[in-house]
């Protein structure tokens, strides 16, 4: 299976990954369009962290035991059977907000207008994801996961 | 006799789960789940939004239509079991009776009622959706206008709420000194008070219902201990809810309030197993055995459970309290110990009065035991990992309530722990 990897040491704090997560994202997938025309305004589902010198970015982890699958009362959190990827049926969830409650990334956004949880699909359907691709320095990969690593 | 090799009792969080695991690690074992609901299996949160019309029929269901077929699942639905007999390895349900190798009890929680005399037309419990659909069907017959919901936990206010969107007047009595005691402090419980007052409601405390007085079989008014009278067009009764023990009588199967289990989810019997509302199972924090009657407690429960008796070790590390859910429109989140019984615990708060934005840490040796976040809920998750994992803040325990605070400010051994693997290479 597939998985993003980030490399904390070549992030730039650029944010590009999040303007172009936002971008895929969005119904019109044209930047001024995305930014200036769409409402409600899409969400990107990645984030950067920064602090000084440090910088990352973050997104989900579509972990093996993932708390969102648990948490969620409707159903809508669900992992695809061909990725295993943890996704959000939008038109399932309520919004109650549990996913955000647990997840321990904090990589569960609120569509406060949608009202419905926010996350990386890790670009489904694509073949690489669009942080992957656009990031200026490799800060982003996409490659199999290492089954030996502890989560 | 019919014979099967996993068999549930209950169809709600912690059955169907149970049910999923197994599958996905025992592909031709059969499975049936009894349930005494007449449905597939449900979202029981969302009862509430059945009420007020904000989910339909179909968004209330919690896996789609194929789901039995696509996992081989018996469904036995609106059939209760009546006995257990555990040393047959037999259940006795209404029709028949069945053999089992493995049993799940999964029978969830039943609402406690009250002590006061009989219970007739106009008085509800809220907890099935049947029970949404009653208080739906009533309301529109008798062209309800007020109610009165007895208990402000997270039942009756979510109940409540389905009634003042349906523009119903609700008055809410509660027993403590504030709406949602076992969960909120006072700063919480007042944002949500002051919302529900603003909608109309009237909010009634350190009382509780002494007994209902009936008009032609149906309620009228209501009498509280105080000696007050409401006169009411409906009630709901929502104090609480107890472990629903009725198939474990008469066996020799451990309780105390609810079912006792090991980290396996197992019972005192060989091949009889637990999971959800109905059990007593360790809590992380309190260092308790206690219930904890939540839906992702009932489903990770669920899922132990079914992983163990498909033969799949897979032990329950414990959970806490926690709970996300939106009332009036305000977003709230609460996980933990939130109101410290001593002073040996820290606190740390931050109330913005203008925003009815409110955030509490409580700590107990700089490791974070409790918190509260109303309106200001993002990213609570972090939390909830450092509450799990019992991280020690010292270093940066002055940070925890900054706008920016996040994993960049965890230690990183603690960050490459949590994140390497399927994520950040540190």
């Amino acid at each position: 299976m597939k998985r993003i990897y980030i490399k904390e040491e070549y992030c730039m704090g650029c944010r590009i990954c999040e303007v172009q997560c936002l971008v895929q994202h969005s119904k019109t997938k044209n930047i001024i369009k995305a930014y200036k025309g769409e409402y409600p305004k899409p969400l990107p589902r990645i984030l950067v962290e920064e602090m000084g010198h440090l910088s990352f970015a973050l997104q989900c982890r579509h972990c093996e035991d993932a708390p969102c699958l648990d948490s969620c009362i409707t159903g809508a959190m669900y992992r695809d059977e061909l990725t295993d990827a943890v996704l959000c049926n939008e038109e399932k969830c309520v919004g109650c907000w549990m996913c955000v409650m647990v997840c321990p990334f904090g990589v569960i956004s609120r569509s406060e207008e949608k009202r419905v949880a926010s996350k990386c699909d890790m670009c489904y359907g694509k073949t690489e994801p669009v942080c992957v691709k656009n990031c200026p320095n490799g800060a982003i990969v996409y490659r199999d996961e290492e089954k030996n690593e502890e989560c | 006799m019919k014979s099967v090799k996993y068999l549930i009792i209950g169809n709600s969080a912690a059955g169907t789960n149970a049910a999923e695991a197994i599958r996905s690690v025992d592909i031709s074992g059969s499975i049936a789940i009894v349930s005494d609901e007449n449905y597939r299996v449900y979202s029981r949160p969302l009862i509430s939004y059945f009420l007020c019309n904000r989910v339909d029929e179909n968004r209330m269901y919690y896996r789609d239509k194929d789901f039995y077929y696509r996992n081989n699942i018996e469904l036995i639905a609106g059939i209760r079991a009546m006995e257990l007999n555990v040393k047959k390895k037999s259940v006795k349900l209404q029709n028949e009776t069945i053999r089992f190798d493995r049993l799940l009890i999964a029978t969830g929680s039943k609402p406690i009622i009250p002590n006061i005399g009989k219970i007739a037309h106009g008085v509800f419990t809220f907890l099935t959706w049947d029970d949404a659909k009653k208080v739906k069907e009533f309301i529109n017959e008798k062209k309800a206008r007020n109610a009165v919901v007895v208990g402000a936990g997270l039942i009756g206010l979510k109940a409540t709420e389905a009634l003042v969107e349906l523009g119903i007047k609700v008055t809410l009595v509660e027993l403590a000194d504030r709406i949602l005691s076992s969960t909120f402090d006072r700063n919480a419980s007042s944002i949500i008070e002051n919302a529900l007052k603003k909608y109309g409601c009237s909010i009634i405390t350190n009382d509780t219902i002494k007994n209902i007085l009936y008009r032609s079989k149906v309620v009228e008014k209501i009498m509280l201990r105080s000696g007050k009278t409401l006169k009411t067009d409906m009630v709901i009764l929502a104090i609480g809810v107890i472990p629903n023990l009725d198939i474990v009588h008469n066996t020799p199967i451990k309780t105390d309030r609810g079912i006792l289990v090991d980290e396996h989810m197992q019972t005192n019997i060989q091949d009889v197993y637990a999971a959800g509302d109905v059990v007593q199972a360790s809590d992380r924090i309190l260092g308790k055995v206690r219930t904890i009657a939540i839906w992702p407690n009932a489903c990770k429960q669920g899922r132990i459970a079914g992983l163990n008796m498909a033969g799949i070790e897979k032990l329950y590390d414990g959970s806490f309290a926690m709970n996300s859910v939106e009332l009036c429109g305000i977003p709230t989140i609460s996980m933990g110990l939130t109101e410290p019984p001593d002073n040996t615990f820290q606190v740390m708060s931050e109330y913005d009065k203008d925003s009815s934005a409110y955030r509490k840490v409580v700590l107990k040796d700089n490791i974070v035991v409790g918190t509260i976040f109303v309106n200001k809920i993002d990213r609570a998750g972090i939390f909830w990992g450092l509450i799990k994992d019992r991280v020690d803040t010292g270093n940066f325990r002055d940070c925890l309530l900054s706008d920016d605070f996040g994993l960049i400010y965890l230690p990183k051994e603690y960050r490459k722990h949590l994140v390497t693997g399927p994520g950040i290479e540190v």
